[in-house]
């Protein structure tokens, strides 16, 4: 993974610095809350519901075994022992105090971590592909990208106060895991005549106006990846509104001027920097690389390895579930990636104890090269283990609550934090997941419904992407009371679609009994091998429409 | 005639921060209002002054003897490519941040500085803050007419709140992958 250098240091240990001095102020009255309010969002404090929310930047979703045990202490030192992973492979803590702030981050540093932008309307933390560097489907390893577009975009002293937030997704795969098509730029990597390039899509998005981003580029050189970047989002900074907090996102000015006409409007300011000083050189891609190189991976016989597993599987059939479920073909002959659910039933999805992330940091170590992580859905992600220890890592993520088989499956959920914890909530999304668990709990009955992703937001904002849910749940409010709309269809992947609403919004108390009846008609209506959202997709929305509100 | 909107204008305080250090302002700023359109090259009163974009553009031709002593201010929705290669021969840009939130100044000091050649004195104008300084800087504002309650000689260490940088930008022509020895 990439590890900092002097230059790294040094900036970062300048920004503690600055936010410690800026807190102060704060505290002592010198700076209101209007004018703390920008400084304290891009070092990622907001002021919640309960208490203060400070989100930690995870780079692209990696940490090692060393960031791990440090977050752990963090949460066990200054909060109330435990964390929180978000739909975009960051960590949150739930009740620092604020005056800790400036300590918490200066400890962060120290393992290389940090707070910076990750709210606030600047540029965000990049997302990317768990599996980046060992998915079998992979075109190149998005990680240095991701990096150096990390280092382009902090304190980028031109983009700190855009009209709005702004987040990057890059995805090297076949398969898009890093949901490109719902971020404000999403980057896939391609290779054309053994070149190495990007297709460059805009204005996707989530929030109150879902939007499928546009493609805007259908090659872009690598060496032009910064450039390009940099062009897209100085027409934005230049152009997007501003009067209205809800239609200043790009993808309201990529809808207003016409994907073909914004697209112009960059190749034109790329035109005029193209050459410029932010071309990348061979040295510095090869340098960015070099920082993801393959771990010393031992030699297995892949068809050996196999069969040995299989043996293990035979005879016992929850080890053969959760090796069916819980882990992730890899490229390299005789290993794995896992995937260590952090959502069994009755824990708000995402959550984990200050204990689990030092039982993660020291599976990572014994199983994985000691690296973790973390992915939009709130799992985590063992990208490197050997098949002949999938048993014995198995029996130890079940000591830890972490082998929940049910990966990909509806109780995989993924779920904001919702009205327990967020001042912008319209009902409370955990106990909705929580029913939902409860309700569908029957593994055989889960794996027979095959992949499903059933996502939840407590309100419009989407943090827990409802819309691209293959069943989304959205919170509203019906004069004060907590509603739930259900939608079907959405999906995040390289066929990205948004769900579509069934219908008038249902109590929560009904909610279980309606994702029950969706669940029968697709059992019933099911050709062979086809999954939910096929399913959806051949019969629309009627059938469940008129199944889910008839007259009993 | 449609009255222009009257949003907020800057301020041109007494005092400000130039060349890295506190010093008086000689220029007199005139706001964008109703009257504007009334100033004509011989109602104008002698001396410097920044004129706002569209009465500069208006007036242009007539002042042209005394250029030396006319500068300009962009509001925030006024774009680099407004003055263009005409930005050469001010001897003073002010870009006008109407809130510290908007951020298209930081842009437009980039692009008078990057690609229309503009040496003259950039100036910061309206509701920025200190934390801003060192993004002001970098983005090639060499003058600050700070509004806050803050003390001018207090806010000059902001200047330099970092002593490193990532990308490229006025002050440091190469980003850091150009800068660092990137072998091992
Ligand atoms: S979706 Fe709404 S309720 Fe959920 S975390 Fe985001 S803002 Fe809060």
């Amino acid at each position: 993974m990439y590890r900092y250098d002097e230059r790294d240091r040094t900036i970062i240990g300048e920004r503690v610095a600055q936010f410690r001095g800026q807190t102060e102020r704060y505290l002592a009255g010198e700076l209101n809350e209007e004018q703390f309010l920008p400084l304290r969002l891009q070092n990622g404090l907001y002021i919640q519901r309960l208490a203060p929310m400070l989100r930690i930047a995870v780079p692209y979703g990696l940490l090692n075994s060393d960031q791990l045990r440090r977050l752990a202490r963090i949460s066990r030192d200054y909060d109330k022992g435990y964390a929180h992973f978000t739909t975009r492979q960051n960590l949150q803590f739930n009740w620092p105090r604020l005056e800790d702030v400036p300590e918490i981050l200066a400890e962060l540093a120290e393992v290389e971590m940090h707070a910076v932008q990750t709210s606030g309307n600047c540029i965000r933390n990049t997302t990317s592909d768990p599996y980046a560097g060992v998915a079998r489907d992979e075109i190149a390893d998005p990680r240095p990208y991701c990096e150096l577009i990390r280092q382009w975009s902090t304190f980028h002293p031109e983009f700190a106060f855009l009209p709005r937030k702004f987040k990057i997704a890059v995805n090297g795969a076949k398969a898009d895991r890093a949901a490109i098509r719902v971020h404000d730029i999403g980057v896939q990597i391609i290779e054309r005549d053994g070149e190495i390039g990007f297709q460059v899509y805009v204005g996707g998005g989530q929030g109150r106006t879902p939007v499928i981003a546009e493609l805007i580029r259908d090659f872009l050189p690598e060496q032009d990846l910064l450039s390009y970047l940099e062009a897209i989002v100085r027409v934005y900074n230049q152009l997007g509104r501003r009067d209205n907090k809800y239609k200043a996102r790009i993808k309201i000015l990529v809808k207003a001027l016409g994907p073909e006409e914004f697209g112009r409007r960059v190749e034109r300011e790329w035109e005029q920097i193209r050459d410029g000083a932010d071309r990348l050189t061979p040295e510095a891609l090869d340098w960015a690389r070099a920082f993801f190189d393959a771990p010393d991976y031992a030699r297995f016989d892949a068809a050996a390895t196999e069969s040995d597993l299989q043996a293990q599987a035979d005879g016992d059939k929850a080890f053969a579930r959760w090796l069916e479920r819980n882990t992730f073909p890899h490229r390299v002959p005789g290993y794995r990636a896992v995937r260590l659910s952090t959502k069994p039933t009755g824990v708000p999805p995402g959550d984990v104890t200050d204990s689990q992330l030092e039982a993660i940091a020291d599976l990572a170590d014994r199983f994985s090269f000691g690296e973790a992580r973390v992915t939009h859905d709130q799992n985590v992600v063992l990208a490197d283990v050997q098949q002949d220890e999938l048993q014995a890592l198995w029996q130890a993520a079940r000591k830890h609550g972490f082998a929940t088989p049910n990966i990909g499956t509806l109780t995989d959920m993924i779920c904001c934090p919702g009205g327990d914890f967020c001042s912008l909530a319209n009902a409370k999304s955990i106990p909705v997941a929580e029913a939902i668990q409860r309700r569908f709990d029957d593994m055989d009955y889960l794996y027979d419904l095959g992949d499903l992703n059933l996502n939840i937001s407590g309100c419009m904002n989407a943090c827990g992407h409802h819309h691209v849910g293959h069943i989304g749940i959205l919170g509203v409010d019906k004069k004060g009371e907590e509603f739930y709309q259900v939608q079907l269809g959405g999906s995040s992947s390289e066929n990205a679609s948004l769900g579509k609403v069934l219908g008038p919004s249902f109590s929560r108390a009904e909610v279980p009994d309606v994702i029950g009846t969706i669940l029968n008609i697709y059992v019933e209506q099911r050709r062979p091998d086809e999954l939910f959202l096929d399913t959806y997709q051949r019969i629309g929305l009627q059938p469940f429409k008129e199944r889910v509100y008839a007259k009993a | 005639m449609p009255k222009p909107k009257a949003g907020p204008q800057p301020q041109n305080p007494a005092q400000l921060i130039r060349g890295g250090a506190v010093a008086s302002n000689e220029w007199r700023l005139l706001p964008a209002s109703d009257e504007a359109p009334e100033i004509t090259a011989d109602t104008l009163a002698p001396g410097k002054v920044i004129l706002p974009f569209p009465v500069w553009q208006r007036l242009r031709e007539d002042l042209s003897d005394r250029s030396g002593e006319i500068g300009v201010w962009l509001d925030s929705n006024e774009t680099a490519d407004l003055l263009g290669e005409a930005a050469r021969e001010l001897p003073l840009v002010a870009v006008h941040f109407p809130a510290f939130a908007d951020g298209r100044g930081f842009t437009t000091g980039r692009l008078l500085r990057e690609r229309f050649g503009f040496t003259g004195e950039l100036r910061a104008v309206g509701a920025f803050i200190r934390d801003q300084l060192t993004y002001l800087r970098r983005c090639g504002f060499d003058a600050y007419a700070y509004e806050g309650e803050e003390s001018l000689e207090d806010l000059l260490p902001s200047l330099h709140d970092f002593s490193d940088s990532y990308q490229a930008a006025v002050d440091e022509s190469r980003p850091i992958f150009r800068r660092r020895p990137l072998a091992g």
